[in-house]
């Protein structure tokens, strides 16, 4: 199929990091059903590193595969490191998505953040809630203005 | 095992039409309207493929007009019906929700010259009735444009009773035909149809050709300004290759219509069965009242991009109405007309079979579906939600 790279149909047909953890440190879900997607992301977290990552994605072949790739980029890091992974590194890791399909990358970096805000507010542990905007408000990976507007939530195409 | 079920989308060309357009490429490619005899041969197989297409359709040679395919035929009905319709004050069209956009999208244009369409709503099993177009039939209406056989789900209008309506309260009734010529037995005259449109690539036909049946009496307007082909209604060298091809097509396809249904409909009704055993699953349409070949689905909890894609590894060709595959932000028009909710329209498959299917591969088709439903399940964290309970069902 020439609409995806290879490298997102590998982490389509081969996700790596599916599923989900038994006690998360940190559970990050983005989307909704009427979109068409859903990200849910979880985290086990020793000494701020993110030891384990696991997903579940409702969603086409890049959700599928962004989430797959955006697991990868993160698992072993610390959550510092995490917290300044952009849907632009996830696409670009991916050799690129198509410009409607970037709002997938947006869902996945979104859905790690709210994995990160999850872990920190279950841990009384302070943070700077401008690094955690409210999902869907991202302007990033906007590659071109779209008209329409999902009718579904009236959210704005990206 | 390869399937190719995307029929709705476009099909094979049949041997017998590609060797129907060989000469007219290698031979005969004088143009029609040149005098000499090349040139002149090519009109008289024009005008033989001309009296032919009319034969099938039940109508006459004069009130066929060859156009680039479907989308050019609907633009060229219903803006000729407008002007006719202007001309004696009545700017009122009625169409359905659900048409294709070669429909939708004319009458989007004209509604900004200030005509007011009303664009029926239809009803669950995916069909209008002829009294839904009898109810809003007004003083100033005159076209109603109803489709024969909707494209994504297949479901086929009561068009015989809609074209009685029509003819009874003095309204032009045109119908995109272009998923149900070749596939169901049509005769204009019998059916009431004032204008028809269809499409060569969807009965095996070369692409780039279709017809518009209209009517002796109405007066065409011209979408495509040039020299006098067609009666000075389509301007162009005619695409002799084109029409030799698609009246070749449509003449084996009328033939075998009977056949074909025969050998359908029991693998078809299968197909159904098979797929309605996925829990939470729902067929889109009416069981019954549909095209011989087209099947669609939605499954709860999965998008359908993915499913085909994991379909196209396994051989499929399919097609869905999901966001993601219709290019913008929101699932199909035709599943959101018959009353899906968004998050299910996302889970739709579309599976229209060619008359060469075979038991083997409908089982294959079934299995192979069910597998990649079962593994996108797995993976979706919606199905979770909806199978413990967390969110309710909604099919």
């Amino acid at each position: 199929m020439a609409l995806y790279s290879s490298k997102v149909m590998d982490h389509f047909r081969n996700p790596r990091n599916v599923g989900s953890l038994e006690n998360p440190s940190g559970v990050g879900e983005v989307g909704n059903p009427v979109c068409g997607d859903i990200m849910k992301i979880y985290f086990q977290i020793e000494n701020d590193v993110i030891v384990d990552v696991k997903f579940e994605t409702f969603g086409c072949g890049s959700a599928i595969a962004s989430s797959s790739m955006a697991t990868e980029l993160i698992k072993g890091k610390p959550l510092s490191e995490a917290l300044e992974l952009t849907n632009k590194a996830v696409a670009e890791a991916l050799d690129g998505l198509p410009a409607h399909k970037m709002h997938c990358s947006v869902l996945a970096e979104e859905a790690i953040r709210a994995a990160i805000k999850d872990y920190y507010d279950k841990n009384n542990i302070p943070y700077d809630p401008a690094d955690f905007p409210e999902p869907h408000d991202e302007e990033e990976g906007a590659e071109e203005e779209e008209e329409s507007t999902c009718s579904g939530c009236g959210s704005k195409a990206k | 095992m390869k399937i190719y079920a995307d029929n709705a989308a476009t099909t094979k060309m049949s041997r017998s039409a590609i060797d129907a357009m060989i000469p007219y490429m290698e031979n005969v490619f004088g143009n029609p309207s040149s005098l000499y005899t090349i040139g002149q041969e090519a009109k008289e197989a024009l005008e033989d493929a001309r009296e032919r297409a009319a034969k099938c359709l039940g109508c006459e040679a004069r009130e066929i007009t060859f156009t680039s395919g479907g989308s050019e035929a609907d633009n060229q009905a219903i803006i000729s019906a407008a002007r006719i319709g202007e001309k004696k004050g009545k700017k009122h069209i009625i169409s359905t929700k659900f048409e294709h956009h070669a429909v939708l999208h004319t009458l989007k244009k004209l509604e900004m010259e200030g005509f007011e369409v009303t664009l029926l709503d239809v009803h669950e099993n995916g069909v209008v009735t002829a009294e839904d177009v009898a109810n809003a039939i007004r003083p100033d209406t005159c076209l109603v444009t109803i489709m024969f056989a909707n494209n994504e789900i297949g479901t086929v209008m009561p068009i015989k009773k809609i074209g009685a309506v029509c003819r009874e309260k003095g309204v032009f009734f045109h119908t995109d035909a272009v998923q149900a010529v070749g596939h169901m037995h049509i005769n204009v005259q019998e059916m009431n149809i004032d204008m028809l449109s269809l499409s060569a690539h969807k009965f095996h036909g070369p692409k780039g050709s279709g017809i518009l049946y209209a009517k002796k009496g109405i007066r065409l307007t011209n979408i495509i300004e040039g020299g006098a082909q067609e009666k000075g209604k389509r301007a162009g060298t005619e695409n002799i290759p084109g029409i030799m091809g698609m009246v070749k097509a449509l003449e084996d396809a009328c033939a075998s219509i009977d056949t074909y249904t025969q050998h359908l409909l029991p693998l078809r009704d299968k197909l159904i069965a098979g797929l309605s055993e996925i829990p939470h699953s729902i067929l889109n349409g009416d069981r019954q009242q549909r095209v011989p070949g087209t099947v669609n689905f939605c499954f709860e909890g999965i998008e359908g991009e993915s499913l085909l894609l994991l379909l196209d590894d396994k051989g499929i060709s399919a097609s869905s109405g999901s966001a993601c595959t219709s290019g913008s932000l929101d699932p199909s028009h035709v599943l959101l007309a018959i009353g899906r909710p968004h998050e299910v329209a996302h889970g739709s498959l579309r599976l229209s079979l060619a008359d060469d299917i075979t038991e083997e591969e409908i089982d294959y088709l079934i299995k192979s579906t069910k597998e990649v439903v079962e593994y996108l399940r797995s993976m979706s964290p919606l199905w979770k939600d909806l199978d413990s309970g967390k969110r309710p069902h909604v099919i």
